[in-house]
């Protein structure tokens, strides 16, 4: 792993105008497991691989609900999510308390950014290393967002996240226009897919490493237990396999390339990777 | 002060000294048989000789086991179950299940307790079924003392009521009596029979009932009218 | 993030940066005590409105909320303000009417309008609804009374939520309820049995007809409520909007019934 002299402290600024804590706190969320989110017009769907940390454990939980029309999926550091859906449970409590109506989607991500921004800017404090794609529904219909360590926070039509999650946004891009249209059913399968695609060869989706959240007009956000998760799994069972492999790893390389050109070069930042 | 009194010796307004409760009177019955409890209130909402509205339950569910009765001071039932609610479901979102029945019996003790020295002014029965599938009944006082039973009657005729649970359910003060456990159809006739009773007589009691009969299916509800006068 | 009021009344808050009983999060408005010392309080209102009437109606074409409240300011007996405006237009889905103290009416309106700027600068597209105002202000009036220091008044939440009339009332201590037919004051006592008779005899109203009966019970509540007065407004929510009309005035007064005119 590489180290340069200005990631010493999340206030340091490096000469290119980039914060290296900030972005090795953004690798964090690329070693969580994959999580994919959609929406239709009525309708959002979280669908997310969950890991065992060995045989010996269970699958760690990756969707998180916070309210009644609102749930999360989280890849990163599971503690720091903890924290965080502790803060917007309170959030959609006191609202719901004061105003017997659930807090707008909007609304809670936009402090939830306030909140995770505050991290970034003093040197007694260290960025949340987790990612969190919030999927809800309010008066203005069903959302998926976005939230990184960073403190950015983005309202998304389709969106993937986590290990080897370039795959599963190749997928969505490439069916971005048939979500709008599809049913909830067909909804959850294209998350699946999605998911699928994230997958090394040998690794299966199966109901103990599948989790999936809905939420949507009329529907609670939850968590499809195992049966349900399996009728799912059966009815895209047959499909092909597309070819995922190994585009996991690639993507996050050049996702950390992407910034700061000409001048002077920081040295690359290469956290390194699970291998799963 | 000066400003409120602009001629001598004259008060123009009543001085009305300010309370922080109000009696809005209304009538919860609850009875509990082997695998099934009754819950019922009327729908009348008073203050003074006025009816504010016809048409407000006093039953509050609080999950598929549990139904909350709550009358007396509205506007402290009102935020005593608004408090209960997010208390119930900050229980779910840590434990991943629904609260049992003699739990929130307990939670809800304390959380009148809590406002000892200021109570909330209301009346609580709580039925449902406890963690064996047993129908069960509470009732509190208004600062948190509670109790298990069969039946019980609060609000405004209860002293009309209780009496008449006692005799008809418990069984209590004849002779010859074969105890033998309640069927639901005689303890939703009985819950009716009682909240008819009651509206003859008090003012404070009428329009409507309505009863929750709460079994391991859930909760079934039903509405009965009363007299309007 | 001191926002909690403590007073001598008031236990803890219940959970981590939630609502203590009787007192809860975050409400504007907080006075800050300084326990200890002796704080005058608010015990019974000075320039006050008498009563509010509204009612819900719908005919299948037109439907919305109906409500009306006369324009005096009465100081005691002393008939010594005519042009107070009780009806308070929220947004486009909400109107509220007040009665009782007329300065602690104002000072809600401030916050309400406080609220809607909030709304306005985050500009999400989100205004309040009429149920979560009307719960918001069951929590502002009953956190008040639970100071012991109560904003003195009735209010009646009028509007449109999610398509449907919406009609609710809050008294000063908190007591909130929802119906089809809401008044205050002698407004309960006079104007909700006539209008529940009219509507009795012709349930489905168009609009122009429920302002009618606005109008008609106006009439009888300013016969017979000494706080009353003959100039008053009427405000329509409807799907479409809401208006509240300029001052109107009672003529063609028919004081026949009076048995010893002149």
């Amino acid at each position: 792993m590489f180290r340069n002299q200005y990631d010493s402290d999340v206030t340091v600024w490096s000469p290119q105008g980039r914060l290296h804590q900030v972005e090795y706190a953004m690798e964090a969320v690329k070693l969580g497991s994959a999580a994919v989110g959609i929406k239709n017009k009525t309708h959002a769907v979280l669908v997310a691989l969950k890991r065992a940390s060995s045989e010996l454990s269970a699958h760690q939980k990756k969707i998180i609900p916070i309210d009644k029309h609102l749930g999360m999926a989280i890849t990163g550091l599971t503690a720091d999510a903890r924290m965080l859906s502790r803060y917007m449970r309170t959030e959609c409590l006191n609202y719901q308390y004061a105003h017997d109506s659930p807090l707008p989607v909007c609304r809670l991500i936009a402090n939830v950014g306030n909140k995770m921004q505050s991290s970034t800017q003093r040197y007694d404090r260290r960025p949340y290393g987790v990612g969190l794609l919030v999927a809800g529904y309010d008066d203005q219909g069903p959302h998926i967002y976005q939230t990184c360590p960073s403190a950015n926070f983005f309202d998304c039509k389709a969106m993937a996240m986590g290990a080897r999650s370039q795959s599963a946004r190749t997928y969505l891009e490439k069916h971005l226009l048939e979500f709008p249209e599809c049913d909830k059913d067909e909804l959850i399968r294209h998350g699946l897919r999605a998911l699928s695609d994230t997958l090394p060869n040998e690794v299966e989706l199966t109901v103990k490493n599948v989790s999936i959240g809905l939420v949507g007009e009329k529907t609670p956000f939850s968590i499809l237990d195992e049966q349900e998760t399996a009728v799912y799994l059966t009815s895209i069972e047959h499909e092909e396999r597309r070819g995922g492999g190994s585009s996991g790893s690639k993507a996050s390389k050049s996702s950390t390339q992407a910034a700061g050109e000409g001048g002077p070069q920081d040295p690359e930042v290469a956290v390194a990777m699970e291998t799963d | 002060m000066a400003l409120i009194e602009p001629f001598a010796g004259h008060t123009p307004m009543q001085a009305q000294r300010f309370s922080p409760y109000s009696d809005n009177g209304g009538t919860i019955v609850a009875i509990a048989g082997e695998d099934f409890a009754v819950i019922g209130s009327d729908t009348r909402l008073t203050v003074g000789y006025s009816i504010n509205t016809r048409e407000q339950s006093k039953l509050f569910r609080l999950s598929d086991k549990t139904v909350l009765a709550s009358c007396g001071c509205w506007c402290d039932v009102l935020t005593l179950t608004r408090v209960l609610n997010a208390r119930l479901q900050m229980y779910n979102h840590e434990h991943q299940k629904e609260m049992n029945t003699p739990a929130v019996a307990q939670l809800l003790s304390t959380m009148l307790y809590y406002k000892r020295f200021f109570p909330y002014y209301v009346s609580n029965l709580l039925a449902g079924l406890d963690a064996e599938g047993k129908g069960a009944v509470y009732h509190y006082d208004p600062v948190g003392h509670y109790e298990r039973n069969q039946y019980y009657a609060g609000g405004s005729s209860s002293a009309l009521l209780q009496p008449f649970l006692d005799n008809q359910v418990g069984k209590k003060n004849m002779n010859g009596v074969v105890q033998e456990p309640i069927t639901r159809e005689r303890a939703v006739a009985i819950v009716k029979d009682a909240f008819i009773s009651a509206a003859e007589r008090e003012i404070h009691t009428g329009d409507a009932i309505i009863i929750n009969i709460i079994d391991k299916t859930g909760v079934k509800e039903e509405r009965f009218a009363l007299r309007k006068d | 993030m001191a926002h909690f009021g403590f007073d001598r009344f008031s236990a803890g808050p219940l959970w981590h940066n939630g609502p203590a009983p009787g007192g809860i999060y975050n409400f504007p408005g907080r006075q800050v005590e300084d326990s200890g010392r002796f704080i005058e309080r608010s015990k019974q209102p000075i320039t006050t409105g008498t009563s509010v009437i509204a009612f819900k109606f719908d005919n299948g074409v037109e439907k919305g909320v109906a409500i009306a409240s006369d324009m005096l300011g009465s100081y005691g007996s002393l008939a010594r303000f005519r042009d107070c405006r009780r009806l308070f237009k929220v947004n486009n889905q909400i109107i509220i009417g007040a009665g009782g103290d007329y300065a602690d009416f104002q000072y809600v309106q401030s916050m309400i309008e406080q609220k809607n700027i909030d709304d306005e600068c985050l500009d999400d597209g989100f205004s309040m609804k009429p149920k979560a105002i009307y719960t918001w202000l069951t929590n502002v009036l009953y956190n008040r009374r639970s100071k012991m220091d109560p904003f003195w008044n009735n209010f009646v939440v009028a509007g449109i939520q999610d398509g449907e009339p919406y009609l609710g009332s809050i008294d000063k201590l908190g007591t909130a309820y929802v119906d089809n037919i809401i008044g205050t004051g002698l407004g309960m006592q006079i104007g909700v049995p006539l209008i529940r008779e009219a509507i009795e005899k012709k349930p489905a109203m168009s609009k122009s007809e429920a302002q009618q009966l606005l109008v008609h019970t106006m009439e009888v509540l300013f016969y017979r409520d000494a706080r009353s007065f003959p100039k008053y407004q009427i405000g329509i929510v409807t799907p479409d909007g809401v208006t509240i009309s300029d001052p109107l005035y009672l003529d063609n007064q028919k004081w026949g019934f009076a048995l010893y005119k002149k």
